[in-house]
């Protein structure tokens, strides 16, 4: 037995540093093999060139640009700047999803070129990031279903209005067949088992959107206040989207909330809107930034929202997670206006959107909401 | 502050020596090189304590209102002190004793051609990395614990310990305890290992001419010449289960609770888990909220480990064994 | 931490006898009958007490016997063997393994217990009895092992392919890509490492072992080495990044920032186990080199570490295991990227241990009735971490032992 364990690793970690050896001879040729790379211009200049108005022709964007924040747009990033990087096989972004705090803090203090945040930047921010920044570009590029999931066998779908919810995961509602339960859901054969609530036990942009849902739609039965970490006592903790979803998956009873991307395989609330109980969808999430209205007092290209979580519109679903995108209005460096430029717009973009749904499962911003953004996009310029 | 730091040709009081102070430029180099070397080590460490206190010091002189719970650092840090003390002796509660046994085993009962890669396969468990034992930990150990948790309730659920209600996911303190337990094993085996082999030959084979069965011989050689090594190993264990973060943080379940209570999904957290589960989206004085935590952290470990080698220090002065 | 290699003991345990000499004392002297033939044929104890019934007549003690009854040789083996099978034949019924396990142990300890306090008295049942304990701890401490090996190559082989090695993530969506960039990231990180690490390293434990002797200096650097070695990994990275926070401005991520922290983790580790090598430099050497007027600077160089080479080589290859799977301090120091980057002194470098906890954390969307594709990426990340970890652990202690000096005692 140990002979066996001890062996093993050795032999395939001789055959592991042959492999690396290897590789490592054709380490260059490796990195740069993006399908379109090799046909363009492959001589290093120092900054972009074209302008994003002629992005399509122009594929001599180039540089490094970093940005900081949300893990939970780390997905849609992830595909935006696969696609990016087709287009533009000489820029290199990158995007680490550290979290929405890191890349407030980060942006504001200059050390990223844009970032990525499931809150909009507080007054404070806001004032240190003017000082490096000029004035800001906030825009809510990413919207996100998040999905009330739970592990019941047989039951795929239950109906439950915003009161309900509060109480369950407020530790008010603590069986399966309770009455506030089995009222929405005639047909449901409940079972008596008890509910075992899941939360995120990291501090994350989802527990914030989450709460701020149940603040907003269900005041009454919830009297904790918005934060990103979980303010209830009570229920069960989880690190991560993941922690949460492999949570509820093993413990017979579980219901949780996370990314509705993350959520395959379990049952899903649909959540009580006016009197009726819409599912989530990417389509009746995207419903949200129409009915909601633009906060007041901020700059000319931000925009951040207060979100109607109470809304009455039964096509709308309104537990979502917005992420906002940061960026600055002025640039020290030709170089890093062009880039930041071409890579929001290309966010904003029907195709952009497109993409995020795809991989993501985001919901795709309206045209009139595409325009409105792009509009702040443009303000990006040299700084003088 | 004058440090005798012991360069050759220095001390003056021995006249016969003198003759060989001829320092060579190639002696100085060498010399100043490695005092250096200590040196940098010293100021390493000493700037670690620092740090953490400069950056925990706005946490401490904060307003109330600006700290993660908005009360005071101390309710904030407690609960999380509280949560890694617990789950660390858990840990060396659960890995001292199999620590021991196993060490025996190694030294005194295995076949003498096997010990080695018996050690050596203890050894390896210290090879994991610690992110492997939390993915493991989280996939395979705590849904296995589930089962384990109700019967502790069921039969033993007067104690604080299995008080419940059992959590239905297993992310407790109890898998906590045990992940960490098989984390600090081969720390406490290598330890003991080592005393057990010092035992005195001549004891052992004493005992056994008088007539004593190996158990006799071990509990009355080998156990006694060990125990000041073994608590030493098992004190270096906890240390390094207090300062264990990516396990715990996949792990466990937490709450802002004190409790002793290691099957329900409300658990304290540890301090090093937290930071790593806050530390990202935290800004402003919550940072420096975290760090005080870290600096607590670095306190207690730095604590246990200094009791550790002052043990192990007292031993080798007293034991004779060298 | 895993214990200094040691070169194999001049007094290897295996002098102690194989069993406990048998002394009969009277009280427990009511066993078989007298002249029982030994039951260990060959016993070199025996034969003495053989010849001494033979040559004492005694005849007031005609009836004690000179060698008390004891159970079978192969009861030690088969008692725990038998139950096992028994414990395998009841598994079909629907027991949980989990379960079979403890009882098989504790049912064996218990029957070899009583068997042995009926024949052999309770002395020898006691002993037995630690014997099995001790036994079976051993066993249970290899379940972990097992169960995490088995774990991490049963999810880890998913993606253990060629692409895995040769692909980095850059431009990848949904399955695919590798960790290409991340093995890269984690060999410069740690290399880097170790240029800062081994220098100091092997200075700090030369001037313990030749120069300081045990003044003060020595003495307090002793201790805080130890006590170094204790600092949890997390605050080592983030120590480093306030350093360099300080240096190169707030949110820093570069490969430096990473190996400053595992440098903090790795020195350590690498002064206790090399203080150990050199330690057992024979002095007859160090004192002919003297004797003949070598500089004490080029004793050391030419005598006393190539004398040691092979236990510093394993020193720092275990040095460098220990800190090859860290997580923790490189989350906070070095961040995580795509692409792969080969510069350690700018931008963000991806390493393995981050992207197997990045890559669960984030593991992208489940299709095609396949798992999120980020699930086999982390666990086969996991695999090659372990692989290498161990590797380097044998490898380590493979030095140490072909190399190690002959210490002439």
């Amino acid at each position: 037995m140990t002979l066996s364990t001890t062996r093993r690793p050795r032999r395939v970690a001789a055959a592991m540093v042959a492999t690396v050896l290897c590789v490592g001879l054709s380490a260059c040729a490796d990195d740069s093999d993006d399908p379109i790379a090799d046909s363009s211009d492959s001589s290093p200049s120092t900054s972009g060139s074209a302008s994003p108005d002629s992005a399509d022709s122009g594929t001599k964007l180039s540089g490094t640009l970093s940005g900081v924040g949300a893990s939970s747009q780390g997905s849609a990033m992830e595909a935006w700047i696969a696609a990016f990087n087709e287009k533009y096989p000489d820029a290199t972004i990158n995007y680490e999803p550290t979290g929405s705090g890191a890349g407030r803090e980060q942006f504001a203090a200059g050390a990223v070129k844009f970032a990525g945040s499931d809150a909009a930047l507080s007054e404070e921010e806001t004032t240190k990031a003017k000082s490096v920044c000029g004035d800001i570009v906030q825009v809510p590029l990413y919207v996100s279903p998040i999905a009330i999931a739970f592990n019941l066998p047989g039951i795929t779908s239950l109906q439950l209005k915003a009161e309900t919810i509060a109480k369950i995961f407020d530790g008010k509602i603590t069986s399966w067949d309770d009455e506030a339960i089995k009222a929405d859901n005639p047909d449901a054969d409940l079972p008596g088992s008890d509910i075992t609530p899941v939360h995120r036990s990291d501090k994350s942009g989802t527990t914030e959107n989450f709460t701020d849902y149940l603040k907003g739609a269900a005041a009454d039965s919830w009297s904790y206040d918005v934060s990103g970490d979980w303010p209830a006592s009570g229920g069960e903790a989880a690190q991560g989207t993941s922690g949460v979803i492999a949570a509820i998956k093993s413990a017979e009873g579980g219901i949780g909330y996370a990314d509705a991307s993350q959520a395959s395989g379990l049952g899903l609330v649909k959540v009580g809107v006016g009197s009726a109980f819409v599912e989530p969808s990417a389509d009746a999430a995207a419903k949200i930034l129409a009915s909601s209205e633009r906060a007041a007092g901020q700059g000319d290209a931000s925009y951040a929202y207060e979100l109607d979580r109470k809304t009455e519109d039964s096509g709308t679903y309104p537990v979502v997670l917005v992420t906002y995108s940061l960026a600055c209005t002025q640039y020290a460096s030709q170089g890093d206006v062009d880039l930041v430029k071409a890579f929001l717009s290309f966010i904003v973009s029907e195709e952009g959107q497109q993409i995020a749904e795809e991989n993501a499962g985001s919901a795709p911003l309206s045209a009139e909401e595409r325009d409105l953004f792009q509009a702040a996009i443009d303000k990006i310029s040299l700084k003088s | 502050m004058s440090v005798d730091v012991g360069l050759p040709p220095a001390p003056p009081p021995a006249p016969p020596k003198a003759q060989k102070a001829v320092v060579r430029p190639g002696d100085r180099i060498f010399f100043g090189a490695s005092v250096g070397a200590g040196i940098t080590i010293l100021i390493v460490l000493a700037g670690v304590a620092l740090f953490l206190f400069i950056e925990a010091w706005p946490a401490i002189t904060a307003d109330s209102s600006e700290l993660p719970n908005q009360e005071s650092l101390v309710k904030y840090i407690a609960p999380l002190a509280f949560g890694t003390v617990l789950g660390a002796t858990i840990a060396v509660i659960i890995a001292a004793p199999m620590a021991i046994a196993i060490a025996l085993y190694i030294t005194h009962y295995a076949p003498p051609r096997l010990a080695g890669v018996l050690g050596l396969a203890i050894d390896l468990l210290a090879a994991v990395p610690s992110i492997v034992y939390g993915l493991w930990g989280i996939f395979v150990l705590a849904p296995h614990s589930v089962a384990l948790s109700r019967w502790l309730e069921g039969n033993l659920g007067f104690l604080p310990f299995f008080d419940g209600p059992p959590s239905a996911t297993g992310r407790t303190m109890l898998v906590v305890g045990i992940v960490l337990a098989v984390m600090i094993l081969p720390v406490i085996t290598a330890v003991s290992r080592e005393v057990f082999k010092q035992t005195p030959q001549l004891h052992q084979e004493a005992a056994l001419a008088l007539g004593a069965t190996r158990w006799e011989m071990i509990r009355m050689t080998v156990l006694p010449f060990g125990r000041s090594g073994v608590i030493s190993g098992a004190m270096l264990g906890l240390g390094r289960a207090l300062g264990e973060t990516m396990a715990v943080a996949i792990v466990l379940s937490t709450a802002d609770v004190v409790s002793f209570d290691l099957i329900s999904s409300q658990n304290s957290g540890t301090i090093a888990a937290n930071i790593a589960l806050d530390f990202p989206e935290s800004s402003g004085v919550k940072v420096n909220a975290l760090i005080a935590s870290g600096l607590v952290l670095f306190a207690i470990t730095l604590a246990v480990n200094m009791v550790a080698r002052a043990i192990i220090n007292r031993r080798r002065e007293f034991s004779g064994a060298n | 931490m895993t214990s200094p290699p040691n070169p194999p003991p001049p007094n290897p345990p295996s002098a102690q006898p194989r069993y406990p000499v048998r002394v009969d004392l009277p009280a427990h002297a009511n066993g078989g009958p007298n002249g029982d033939t030994p039951d260990y044929p060959g016993d070199p104890i025996s034969e003495p007490y053989a010849t001494l019934t033979a040559v004492a007549p005694a005849p007031e003690l005609p009836s004690v016997p000179m060698t008390a009854e004891r159970l079978p040789r192969w009861a030690g083996w088969a008692v725990p063997l038998g139950f096992t099978l028994g414990g395998l034949l009841a598994l079909p019924s629907g027991i949980s393994p989990g379960l079979v396990l403890p009882v098989v142990m504790i049912v064996s300890a218990a029957f070899i217990y009583l068997w042995s306090r009926s024949v052999e008295g309770a002395r020898y049942a006691l002993d037995r009895l630690v014997t099995a304990i001790v036994t079976s701890a051993f066993l249970i401490a290899m379940i972990p092992l097992v169960s995490v090996t088995w774990t991490v190559v049963d999810r880890g082989t998913g993606r253990f392919d060629w692409d895995f090695f040769s692909e980095s993530m850059r431009g990848i969506v949904g399955a695919g890509g590798g960790g290409y960039h991340a093995i890269t990231g984690t060999l410069i990180v740690t290399a880097l490492a170790c240029v800062i690490s081994i220098p100091i390293g092997l200075l700090c434990a030369i001037y313990l072992v030749e120069y300081g002797k045990d003044n003060r200096l020595s003495r307090w650097l002793t201790f805080f080495v130890d006590v170094m070695a204790g600092i949890p990994s997390i605050v080592a990275g983030l120590f480093a990044y306030a350093l360099f926070v300080h240096i190169s401005g707030p949110g820093v991520r570069m490969g430096i920032v990473g190996a400053v922290a595992l440098s903090v983790l790795m020195i350590p580790v690498l002064v206790r186990a090399t203080v150990e090598m050199l330690k057992i430099v024979p002095n007859e050497l160090r004192e002919a080199s003297l004797a003949l007027g070598v500089p004490t600077w080029r004793t050391i160089a030419k005598i006393v570490i190539p004398t040691s080479l092979g236990g510093i080589a394993a020193s720092v290859t275990l040095a460098v295991a220990r800190i090859i799977g860290e997580t923790a301090p490189l989350l906070i120091t070095l961040g995580i990227t795509t692409g792969t980057n080969f510069n350690p002194f700018s931008e963000r470098m991806a390493t393995l241990p981050v992207f197997a906890y990045t890559q669960n954390q984030t593991p992208g969307i489940a299709r095609n009735g396949m798992g999120p594709p980020g699930f086999d990426r982390a666990w086969t990340a996991a695999l090659i971490l372990i692989m290498i970890v161990m590797a380097l652990n044998l490898l380590g202690r493979l030095i140490a032992r072909l190399f190690a000096p002959k210490t002439g005692r």
